[in-house]
């Protein structure tokens, strides 16, 4: 279902092509990360720490250097020591001390599952062996598992050079930053308001979970060029981490991109890629190196669990006046979580004008936290949108009704940054209003509906195209945007909409860092919208040139041609014949040789993105299993492209959100060693654990884009946990404020209530 | 020392014979030695079904299984679902309903999806959601998935079968938004 | 992986004079569903593997109501649920092997291999437990019967001596007004291992309602499955109604000695034992109530 509000008649955009490299898809043909070889290749294996937080004495690698087939033993006495401060790697700043210390660690292991020393063997079983014969002494140290925990005066300290600005620079720490966000006064703000909600909520640590394992081919060869063959969200960025911890100029890298088996933000950094290389340097043979499960679920980036207080004040007639917040993420082992854009979107839907708002990036014994869908919204919507259902509640206003009265809107300012251009939030409540799900009636015992909404920035960034016109008038379109959920489509699609080709007349081609200018990665729910604008200019700039052979044929200026439903025809008529794209594509040579078309941008204004989620679930009173019953998501797409492409995303992260609420989590024992390390007991949703998912696409185009392209991939996971948190209120008369809100504690929480009945009804005799 | 041994076995319809260790997996033995990678590994521990193929017509974490004990058996995988040029209805209808984003999990669906219509050609959604409970997929939802396998159960039903002939490569956009959007309604 | 040598012996006899022979670095293999991720975490490291699947007593199904039922070890999950006898005559067993798992791992894996691998949470175990099975094991030294609730004896440990096979399971053809019954909690829908898991038969007089015979077993609330014999008493000769149901349920839950980890709080899986408990006996008696075999 598709409410276009702009007011173009596409031709393609907004069609359902089948996507061009599907068929190999469907065949087993494509080609991912680990299904490349190479003659004499051999296999990579690491070994990790099975310590949590420990300093590393000795590592002695004889025995494994010594077994037969093994042919490399790596540890970080083998990488090039870098500055332990913020440096440009690419177009990112970035500590590549800590990241060279993640790649292999220097001294210290600081999560289980760090790396320690990799292996370099004829086969994979071998390479296997032989990390079990690799001695490490280790000195544990006490483990740092949560915030609270890390944040204590006195707490084991990570990183002994870690300082904050607000502690000074002799003071160790686990807070590697405190962010502050303000407008108005909160305190005057809470005096205004008739009913305060302030609640302390807590959201496990979780993983993208995509399904293929981090993976590597690093080809070093004797001119001093290295070749990667990865499966990665950026092609540019592992060129650029891997230059800097390797000590290898950008120039000699070349980075293949490999088919993409999901990323959700956590292939946006480099673990095994230098390890290829660095192995290949030293055997001179081709290294693969693939994940296990485990290695990935332990050591690569999962997002931050976090602690988040979050207090809001409204008046009587349902205006929100006031809202004051505290968050604190677990960034991992080193620096960096998403807490700054938890802060920057927990109350940004709302116009709300007192707001205060700390954030504390704060460092632990678990991997270092990666990007993951709307990184660090969903922590807080979970948060924000729980208390604006309980606010509304107490208001006695519908919760949809509450986010109109409060809903940002063109003019609203956000947290940070100009005020808001166009968007479509309040579509997207209204939408809901509107469906069929919020029309039908919820009946039967333990049933409830929760609602929730989320914002997510987007991102615009860099990306480059070249448009080929060849011979037969078909058309190549070149991008440096990995394809990781039909983006190739949406490409082709934008270039054959200007050419007016038909889209089985579009290659659509993910080129190699070689031969494609810069492209930052894909992620930010970026690739529709930058990329795709850099095809649509470069599509532009070959209809330009185009024009102009046209103009010459016909002895015109360019001015006089006219291009329409894939006919070029003179402005005013006379006499010559119109031409389509191939019958003219072929005289090409002979009006000045071949056409290529290309653009590259650095987008700016980036429209943000919005979605509400309806849920309706069924929790069975004995055992806390919560059922889903029913999903309906609406959310601004700008303009959809490849609809069932958009439709895939708001079904994608409507479930990865449902996980979140319900299953998943990150489960460390005492000694912080990680329990749960393969997917039967990390708990991601199976098709019996979700019902169809209905989606409803709003188009208010971004103002200033071509095509009005609104990134899509991210916001949808946004709402999920806070409305089925609203919806198991409902049904049960409990607020969870513990992501996730899995049988045992949700069992919990409901004896927890019906003792403190019982107890009430006793008082009452 | 340990011997190698030495397997024979009938993959996607032609004898095979190979010398296999035995620690070795049989995805490890189709993707390694034999080159059909279409077989993916998303966990070694039988938990994503990425790694599904069909063995004397039951599915089976091919990662949980030996290479050496495929001998004499029947082997099925992606690369054999196809007909020469011609792509099996599941196929046909995981590209029309869009049911891959990433696609690494899509072998395992088609291959867990075939079983079933092999042994049931009038599942339920019930039946099918059960059947495919064996096979992750972090990217869809599952949605569209399950709409493409009613979708080619519905034609397998009608008699088109498992050896459907539809002439795969892309569509027209117009013919291709055309079937899209009826059976989106439709389905819906 | 380590190295490993492969063996698959055709007869009993070959394959038990192969697991004498290597002792302790020898191991079964039935399914695999175990053992190989087993071998490939290095948690198991045997050198050779002897593949019994080959052997026909291991893949036996037969079933008569005058002499119960032979069932292989080796039989997969799948087959078992295929099998019409086994759904009509022991429904709970049946659900329970059907709970394994996927129907991947359901196509390989059998019920010997879940009771072998000496998991408390195995979801079959407590099925074979409530239905009274025995095991059938061959050794170096000859057969010996071994009821299936001793048979596992600690966590990933069982009677069997090295050089022993599980060859088959031998369960009695239901009496006239039983049935069984097998429930497990997990998370989600599938694909999880049990957070509790309660197998129950139960044999009813129906001219006054009162149970003849029962048995409760209990699995994933201690170190090995538990066959809760308070429980399954307090119901004999009782009649069955929602007194006794919560009499046994929490007689149930009272042997239970679960510990707290990533799959569920320990005062959690007690809660469940009752609440499984309760919902496994009714319906046990429900479909005893039907059974009007023999
Ligand atoms: C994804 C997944 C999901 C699972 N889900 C479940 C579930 O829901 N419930 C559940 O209970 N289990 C589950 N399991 C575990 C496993 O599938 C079962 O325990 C299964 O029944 C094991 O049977 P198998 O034939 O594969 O055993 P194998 O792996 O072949 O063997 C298991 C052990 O028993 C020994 N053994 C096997 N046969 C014999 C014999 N005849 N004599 C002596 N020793 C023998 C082996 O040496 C080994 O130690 C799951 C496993 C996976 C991978
Ligand atoms: S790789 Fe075999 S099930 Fe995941
Ligand atoms: S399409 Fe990516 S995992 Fe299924």
């Amino acid at each position: 279902m598709a409410a276009s509000t702009n007011g173009h008649d596409y031709k393609v955009i907004g069609t359902r092509p089948i996507r061009h490299d599907g068929v190999d898809k469907v065949t087993g043909r494509a080609k991912y990360g680990a299904d490349y070889s190479f003659p004499g290749m051999l296999f990579g294996k690491v070994l990790r720490s099975p310590h949590a937080h420990a300093l590393i004495k000795s590592i002695k690698v004889d025995k494994a250097r010594a077994l037969p087939g093994v042919k490399a033993v790596v540890t970080s006495a083998d990488l090039p020591e870098l500055a332990d401060k913020m440096e440009a790697a690419g177009e990112q700043a970035i500590n590549l001390a800590h990241l060279s210390a993640n790649i292999l660690a220097r001294g210290k292991a600081l999560y289980d599952g760090h790396a320690i020393a990799a292996v370099a063997a004829t086969s994979s079983h071998i390479a296997e062996e032989a990390l079990r014969l690799i001695e490490v002494e280790y000195e544990l140290l006490p483990p740092v598992m949560s915030v609270e925990d890390a944040m204590k005066p006195g707490a084991p300290v990570l990183l002994p050079t870690l300082r904050n600005k607000e502690d000074g620079p002799d003071k160790e720490t686990n807070v590697a930053a405190h962010m502050q966000f303000k407008r108005g006064d909160v305190a005057e703000g809470f005096k205004a308001a008739d009913f305060v909600v302030e609640r302390e909520f807590k959201t496990a640590m979780v993983h993208q979970g995509y399904i293929e394992p981090h993976n590597a081919v690093g080809i070093y060869s004797a001119d001093g060029h290295a070749t990667i063959y990865c499966s990665t969200q950026g092609t540019f960025v592992v060129r650029s981490l891997c230059s800097a911890v390797l000590g290898i100029a950008e120039g000699k890298i070349k980075v293949v991109p490999a088919e993409i088996g999901g990323g959700f933000g956590g292939k946006t950094t480099v673990y095994l890629e230098p390890l290829s290389v660095l192995l290949s340097k030293i055997t001179g043979h081709p290294v693969k190196l693939v994940m296990t499960r485990g290695e990935v679920l332990r050591a690569t980036g999962p997002t931050s669990g976090s602690t988040i207080r979050c207090k809001m004040g409204a008046t009587k007639d349902g205006k929100l006046v006031a809202a004051q917040c505290w968050l604190a993420y677990e960034a991992g082992a080193y620096p960096g979580s998403p807490v700054g854009a938890g802060a920057m979107t927990i109350v940004t839907p709302y116009n709300i004008p007192n707001i205060l708002i700390d954030a504390y990036d704060v460092v632990v014994n678990r991997p270092k936290t990666a990007a993951y869908r709307a990184p660090g919204a969903t922590n807080a919507a979970m948060a924000s949108e729980t208390v604006v259902d309980e606010l509304a509640e107490k208001c006695g206003i519908d919760p949809l009704e509450f986010r109109l009265k409060n809903a940002s809107a063109e003019g609203t300012p956000q947290t940070v940054g100009p005020p808001f251009k166009r968007i479509g939030f309040v579509e997207t409540v209204e939408a809901i209003k509107n469906s069929p799900h919020y029309k039908s009636k919820l009946t039967g015992p333990n049933r409830g509906r929760g609602v929730a909404s989320g914002f997510w920035f987007n991102v615009g960034l860099q990306s480059s195209a070249t448009v080929n016109i060849h011979t037969d008038g078909t058309v190549s379109v070149v991008t440096g945007s990995v394809d990781i959920g039909g983006t190739r489509a949406a490409q082709a699609m934008i270039a054959a909409e200007v050419l007016g080709a038909d889209i089985n007349d579009v290659r659509p081609i993910v080129a190699d860092t070689d031969s494609i200018g810069h492209t930052d990665v894909t992620g930010g729910s970026r690739t529709a919208f930058a990329t795709g604008w850099a095809v649509y200019d470069a599509a532009q700039d070959a209809l330009r040139q185009l024009k102009e052979r046209v103009a010459k044929t016909w002895e015109k200026k360019p001015e006089e041609v006219a291009f329409a439903n894939g006919l070029f025809s003179p402005v005013s008529g006379n006499g010559v014949k119109p031409m389509t794209l191939k019958q003219l594509a072929p005289r090409l040579a002979r009006t000045g040789g071949p056409i290529v078309g290309r653009a590259t941008v650095n987008a700016r204004g980036v429209g943000p993105a919005f979605a509400t989620t309806l849920v309706d679930v069924e929790v069975d009173p004995d055992t806390g299993k919560v059922k889903i019953l029913r999903v309906t998501v609406a959310q601004d797409v700008g303009k959809a492209i490849h609809p069932a492409y958009v439709e895939g995303q708001m079904q994608g992260g409507t479930a990865q959100g449902i996980g979140w609420a319900l299953n998943e989590e990150y489960f460390y024992d005492e000694k912080g060693v990680l329990r749960n390390t393969g997917l039967l007991d990390y708990r991601m949703p199976t098709c019996l654990d979700l019902p169809e998912m209905e989606t409803i696409m709003v188009e208010v185009p971004t103002p200033g884009h071509p095509l009005g392209i609104r990134g899509v991939g991210e916001v949808p996971i946004v709402p999920p946990p806070a409305a089925v948190a609203n919806a198991i209120y409902r049904a049960t008369g409990v607020r969870m404020l513990e992501l996730p809100m899995s049988p045992p504690r949700l069992m919990k929480a409901m004896l927890k209530k019906r003792a403190a009945g019982d107890s009430q009804a006793a008082a009452a005799d | 020392m340990v011997k190698k041994v030495i397997v024979e076995a009938t993959i996607n319809g032609d004898p095979v014979e190979l010398l296999c260790e035995p620690r070795q997996s049989l995805l490890e033995v189709l993707r390694d030695e034999l080159e059909l990678t279409g077989s993916k590994e998303g966990c070694l521990t039988g938990d994503c079904g990425a790694c599904t193929v069909i063995v004397d017509s039951r599915p089976v974490c091919s990662c949980l299984m030996l290479g050496v004990e495929a001998a004499g058996k029947n082997i099925t995988t992606v690369e054999g679902l196809a007909t020469g040029a011609t792509l099996h209805v599941l196929q046909q209808k995981f590209l029309e309903h869009a049911s891959l984003q990433c696609g690494i999990c899509t072998p395992g669906f088609l291959m867990s999806a075939k079983s079933l219509l092999d042994h049931n050609p009038t599942p339920t959604e019930a039946d099918i959601r059960y059947a495919l409970a064996g096979n992750l997929c972090r990217c869809t939802g599952y949605d569209k998935i399950v709409k493409a396998v009613i979708d080619a159960a519905k034609h397998v039903a009608d008699g088109v079968g498992t050896t459907h002939h539809g002439k795969v490569p892309r569509k027209s956009a117009s013919e291709a938004t055309r079937d899209m959007l009826g059976k989106g309604e439709e389905v819906k | 992986m380590h190295a490993i040598n492969y063996e698959s012996p055709k007869t009993i006899a070959e394959a038990v004079k192969l697991l004498a022979a290597h002792g302790e670095k020898a191991r079964p293999l039935s399914g695999g569903t175990d053992l190989i991720i087993q071998l490939r975490a290095g948690t198991r490291r045997p050198e050779f593997v002897v593949d019994v699947k080959q052997i026909p007593e291991l893949h036996r199904i037969s079933f008569s109501l005058q002499h119960g039922l032979h069932l292989g070890a080796a039989v997969s999950c799948i087959e078992l649920h295929e099998n019409a006898d086994m759904r009509r005559y022991y429904p709970g067993l049946t659900e329970a092997a059907h709970l394994i798992g996927s129907l991947q791992i359901q196509s390989r894996a059998s019920v010997g291999g879940n009771l072998c691998n000496g998991s408390p949470a195995g979801d079959a175990t407590p099925a074979l437990i409530a239905l009274g099975a025995k095991a059938r094991v061959v050794g170096p030294n000859g057969e010996r019967i071994v009821p299936v609730e001793t048979f596992i004896t600690g966590p990933g440990r069982t009677v069997l001596q090295p050089g022993e096979l599980l060859v088959e399971f031998l369960i009695d053809a239901p009496a006239k007004h039983s049935s069984d019954a097998y429930l497990r909690f997990i998370p989600r829908n599938e694909m999880d291992i049990a957070v509790v898991g309660v197998g129950g038969a139960l044999t009813l007089d129906l001219d006054d309602d009162r149970v003849v015979d029962a048995r409760i077993a209990l699995g994933a609330v201690g170190p090995t499955p538990i066959f809760a014999a308070e429980a399954s008493k307090s119901l004999i000769g009782k009649k069955f109604d929602a007194a006794a149901i919560e009499n046994a349920a929490r007689l149930a839950t009272s042997v239970a000695t679960p510990i707290d980890d990533m799959r569920g709080t320990a005062e959690y899986r007690r809660h469940i034992v009752g609440v499984l408990t309760s919902r496994v006996l009714t319906i046990a008696a429900e479909r005893a109530r039907h059974n009007e075999q023999r």
